[in-house]
């Protein structure tokens, strides 16, 4: 018998979220055939159960920072602020998919086994310290969510997303793989913190870093930029966020982004921190034209759905404001920003998934109408989400933009930021459109509401009343936020 | 022991919105008379500052202190002065008329219009006594909301387009504001206003010429939007005209005052330098928009259209008192703020009452109004006379001072200002000849009803203010007197500091110096004159 690794069964902790999601996921797996059609909802609160123990051991895994598996994971305070993120997210996804899978009549087991699988894999992204540990988390998340994407195999739009997301995932993850294998070519190695090192001694000896690393960096950004969705590397997300179902679309929207940033903050910021002058610009104009091409494209949008893909589109621009100070400040704006962002966005998507009714047929803007007097809760709540995506003061989102400007102006970064504010000056059209649309046009007289599942009313609290807190309370977050930050550079 | 006056007044109206939600939504009655009484218990508590405030103290007052986002700096500052005083009362005072004047108007989703107007009094008054940057900005994004709201769902016709329009040109100039308020923390190393003047005036925190002005412009734009000046004025006749009464009240009352009260506070003191530079141009602008806002105005059908182009006119005289930058002009231009809101309000209320009686506002549906009902009218012209500054009624006070002040160090700007006084007249009393005067032209209206009590109550409640701030007028400029001259002198010390002596070329700079050690004297001299 093979001697188990006594350093292995030590780190057990530093891994737990992971191990509990996946150990969830099979069993799900496995139970999935003995759960009779009428019973698959237990299946989802098993899920549930998964995320809120792994949500639990992230609290475990926060006492006792340090390195796992020789080295390949991280466990510090940045990885777990990542985690909670995407690991809350997957509750509310969860706690919002109940009713909706009901109404589409595809409940079923595998949705939440790969939900959790998706989530562990995101997980992994968020803690890796080594370049193909984070390729695997990568695939991890992106092939559960090819096929969430697709979950509602009976329309076609929910395939048409399946597909363009696989395919244009499959390259963009390629030219990930390419991008580590050109790192690896340049500096013998692609563990994240001994990369910084090699390109140090690089500059040491040679006075600048090999423009074989540089490319390979390059090719990472296509293949993360792809996840983050930056421009231009956006085209395939409107189609795929609109195609795939409401609370998918929740989760693919907040998740993977948060993750795939939280891996690119280690990539640059960490390995390639001394290369800040070759990847600044493309940040720049990459961050410009993803502001802009998500607020222009969301402005003429007639569906509310496709409006929200375009409008996360620019929000990933102000994230990249952030990124681009290039300081631990930097770090926390986007840490504050990714948290403040899931909220808004999982609540926005969630009250479309309800609204949305059987087939998600009602998704127009004009369904929209008069929705304050009919579902007035509704309407206040979702107000508040497109509020807070908007940047309004007093919501999560405004905060997020705050500390995102902030730490853009401390690095001197003055046009981005200027492009950025008028940018989400352009946005707020779209946004109160809707809100235009729900108050002072007439309800239309065919609709009928539905009720609100209790499931679903919580996850909806939830974020409400997190877009709140961040937006008034901010201190505590943004204290473990600068934390975090600075806990990434630490050896 | 610390007061925590200025914390309750800000918040109470908020406070109702909780109230109010737990009434049925077609309990209009209890809902009204909840809105009501919180709004006059407000203005009661409000008037409570006048108590302990020290006229000849020049610092802020009824301060309050705390940490709020530890982090990022941000403190939970509020503290009033002479210049901020009366906005804050105006606003109360205004709070509950505009509640009143709604009482019968407003059928529809009752609850919802009395929460907006309750949360719309926190924020305009978390605006006026916000000492710390990003509160300051807090406050200031939520006034739009609910008015965003007021104007959206209860307006008239075109309410959609007018919402739209006021929200998109005020988040604009907001949104550069927010960036100019991110620089200037990163330059100063703080959010608090008093720390920030502290720290300029010491020449601890110097700024670039080219950083000032640029830092000027953004908080300028901002303000110069929501004020409106001349050419960014055109969301101003949409927006006063598709709101509901008690929007336009709100709207011209208190709200235009924000982007004047923004200029003193930030504009002046901080950007002393770059105020100066860009002052021609500022005031040239502010006189276009005296002389255009009173022509377009003549040549209007709409009524209440005529009278939101008197805030163009009457605001630019605001604009002009404080870029002469005299204590005169200064104190002349915070008396028009307070006197503008009281006469531009009640005008507005008038055009209210006879919209609730025709639902028009055009002037050629009218016509002899002065015999159906008498009272209404008297009324309606005595508002008129006080808006185009008769003395002794308000308006003329304040824009008295603001010519004199100005004249001191512009001649012509004077001159050219003093025609809108006479324009005033002219559109005016003109609109009120063809609504009032001759016979009854539309059959209809020979049997309109008088002015109710309710009515009543509101048009004396306005006469009597209009007649309390003409005749006692130093009551209101004693208290702005210290704040002003503390405002000029900051601009003053705040200059010889981050200039060096050498005088600019050109010698433009000498030219619009203040002089505010002359002023004192005079400004109490002529205050004196000024009253009859």
């Amino acid at each position: 018998m093979i001697p188990f690794p006594a350093e292995q069964l030590a780190n057990f902790h530093r891994l737990a979220p992971e191990i509990i999601l996946c150990v969830f996921g099979i069993v799900i797996m496995v139970a999935d055939p003995f759960v009779q059609a009428a019973h698959k909802r237990a299946l989802g609160w098993l899920a549930l159960t998964g995320t809120l123990a792994a949500l639990a051991s992230v609290r475990i895994m926060a006492n006792d920072p340090g390195t796992a598996y020789s080295n390949l994971i991280r466990a510090d305070a940045f990885s777990v602020f990542v985690h909670a993120i995407v690991i809350g997210a997957a509750v509310l996804a969860i706690l919002g998919s109940f009713q909706y899978l009901d109404d589409e009549n595809i409940q079923r087991g595998e949705y939440y086994a790969l939900v959790l699988f998706a989530t562990a894999g995101m997980g992994i992204l968020a803690g890796a310290n080594e370049l193909v540990t984070a390729f695997i988390g990568l695939e991890m998340s992106s092939i559960s969510t090819y096929v969430l994407a697709g979950f509602r195999r009976r329309a076609l739009k929910s395939n048409e997303a399946s597909l363009k997301y696989f395919v244009l995932g499959s390259f963009a993850t390629a030219f990930f793989l390419y991008g580590i294998a050109m790192v690896y070519g340049a500096t013998g190695t692609t563990r994240i913190d001994l990369i910084s090192t090699a390109l140090t001694k690089m500059v040491a000896e040679h006075g600048q870093v090999a423009s074989l690393a540089i490319l390979g960096l390059a090719l990472m950004f296509v293949g993360l930029g792809f996840k983050v969705v930056v421009a231009p590397f956006q085209v395939y997300a409107p189609d795929v966020y609109e195609g795939a179902p409401t609370p998918v679309t929740a989760l693919l929207a907040s998740g993977p982004k948060a993750a795939t940033f939280a891996l690119m903050l280690r990539i640059f910021y960490v390995s390639f921190g001394s290369a800040g002058n070759f990847w600044f610009w493309a940040v720049w104009i990459s961050a410009v034209l993803t502001m802009l091409v998500g607020n222009f494209a969301a402005i003429v949008q007639t569906n509310v759905k496709r409006m929200l893909a375009y409008s996360s589109i620019a929000h990933a621009g102000y994230i990249l404001v952030a990124f681009a100070a290039g300081t631990d400040i930097g770090i926390a704006a986007v840490l504050f920003y990714l948290a403040a962002y899931a909220l808004m966005k999982i609540g926005a998507f969630l009250v479309i998934a309800h609204l949305g009714q059987q087939g998600e047929k009602r998704l127009e803007i004009t369904d929209y109408a008069g929705l304050g007097t009919k579902q007035p809760v509704l309407a206040v709540c979702f107000s508040l989400f497109l509020l807070s995506l908007l940047g309004l003061p007093a919501t999560g989102g405004f905060l997020g933009k705050l500390f995102a400007f902030q730490a853009a102006l401390d690095s001197k970064i003055v046009w981005l930021v200027v492009i950025a504010a008028i940018n989400s000056v352009v946005g707020s059209y779209y946004y109160l459109r809707v809100i235009v649309a729900m108050y002072f046009w007439e309800p239309s007289k065919d609709y009928v509401p539905t009720k609100v599942a209790p499931s679903l009313t919580f996850a909806l609290a939830i974020a409400a009343a997190g877009t709140l807190y961040l937006g008034m309370f901010p201190a505590r977050v943004l204290e473990v936020a600068k934390i975090a930050a600075d806990s990434l550079y630490l050896r | 022991m610390p007061s925590h006056l200025l914390t309750v007044i800000t918040f109470l109206p908020l406070l109702g919105v909780p109230a109010l939600l737990f009434l049925r939504s077609n309990d209009h009655a209890w809902i009204r008379r909840i809105a009501l009484t919180i709004s006059v218990v407000e203005f009661v508590l409000s008037l409570g500052l006048l108590l302990k405030f020290d006229a000849v103290n020049a610092q802020y007052q009824y301060e309050e202190y705390y940490d709020w986002i530890g982090r990022a700096n941000i403190h939970y500052h509020l503290g009033v002065d002479g210049i901020s005083l009366f906005l804050v009362l105006l606003t109360t005072f205004l709070t509950p008329l505009a509640i009143l004047c709604s009482w019968q108007a407003i059928r529809e989703n009752v609850k919802g219009f009395f929460i907006a107007l309750l949360v719309i009094e926190t924020a305009m008054i978390g605006v006026f006594v916000s000492l710390d940057l990003l509160l300051f900005f807090f406050f200031w994004e939520l006034t739009l909301i609910p008015m965003y709201f007021l104007i959206g769902i209860w307006g008239h016709d075109r309410r959609i387009y007018a919402a739209l329009k006021f929200i998109l040109y005020t988040m604009f100039g907001s949104i550069l504001m927010l960036v100019a308020i991110l620089w200037l923390y990163n330059l100063a190393g703080t959010f608090d206003v008093p720390d920030i003047q502290a720290k300029l005036q010491t020449g601890l925190v110097l700024l670039p010429s080219h950083t000032e002005l640029l830092l000027f412009g953004a908080f300028f734009l901002a303000f110069a939007i929501k004020v409106p000046l001349f050419p960014l004025h055109t969301w101003l006749p949409d927006a006063h005209t598709e709101a509901p009464t008690a929007g336009s009240v709100i709207l011209a009352g208190v709200m235009l005052k924000l982007g004047t009260y923004g200029m003193l506070r930030f504009c002046l003191p901080l950007f002393p330098d770059a105020a100066h530079r860009m002052a021609p141009y500022i005031g040239v602008l502010a006189i276009i928009g005296i002389v255009y806002g009173a022509m377009v105005a003549t040549v209007q059908h709409d009524l209440k259209r005529l009278v939101a182009y008197t805030s163009v006119s009457h605001l630019g005289f605001v604009v002009l008192g404080i870029f002469a930058f005299s204590t005169i002009s200064i104190q002349g231009a915070i008396f028009q703020m307070l006197s503008h809101g009281i006469s531009t309000g009640a005008l507005f209320l008038g055009v209210g009452m006879l919209y609730d009686r025709r639902h028009t506002h055009e002037i050629k549906e009218f016509g002899g109004l002065v015999n159906p009902m008498p009272v209404l009218m008297s009324f309606f012209l005595f508002i008129a006379l006080s808006s185009l500054a008769l003395p002794p009624l308000n308006g003329f006070i304040g824009e008295f001072l603001i010519l004199i002040g100005t004249f001191q160090s512009h001649h012509a700007w004077a001159a050219w200002a003093a025609s809108g006084a006479v324009l005033s007249a002219i559109y005016l009393l003109w609109a009120y000849q063809r609504v009032a005067l001759g016979d009854v032209t539309v059959e209809k209206n020979r049997s309109l009803p008088d002015a109710s009590g309710r009515e009543r109550l509101i048009l004396v409640t306005m006469a009597i203010a209009i007649v309390f701030m003409g005749v006692a007028s130093p009551l209101f400029t004693r208290r702005m007197e210290v704040s002003t001259n503390n405002l000029l002198h900051q601009m003053d010390r705040v200059q010889s500091v981050s200039r060096p002596a050498t005088p600019e070329p050109g010698g433009k700079q000498t030219a619009i110096a203040p002089k505010p050690h002359e002023n004192e004297s005079l400004a109490t001299i002529s205050l004196r004159h000024v009253q009859p």
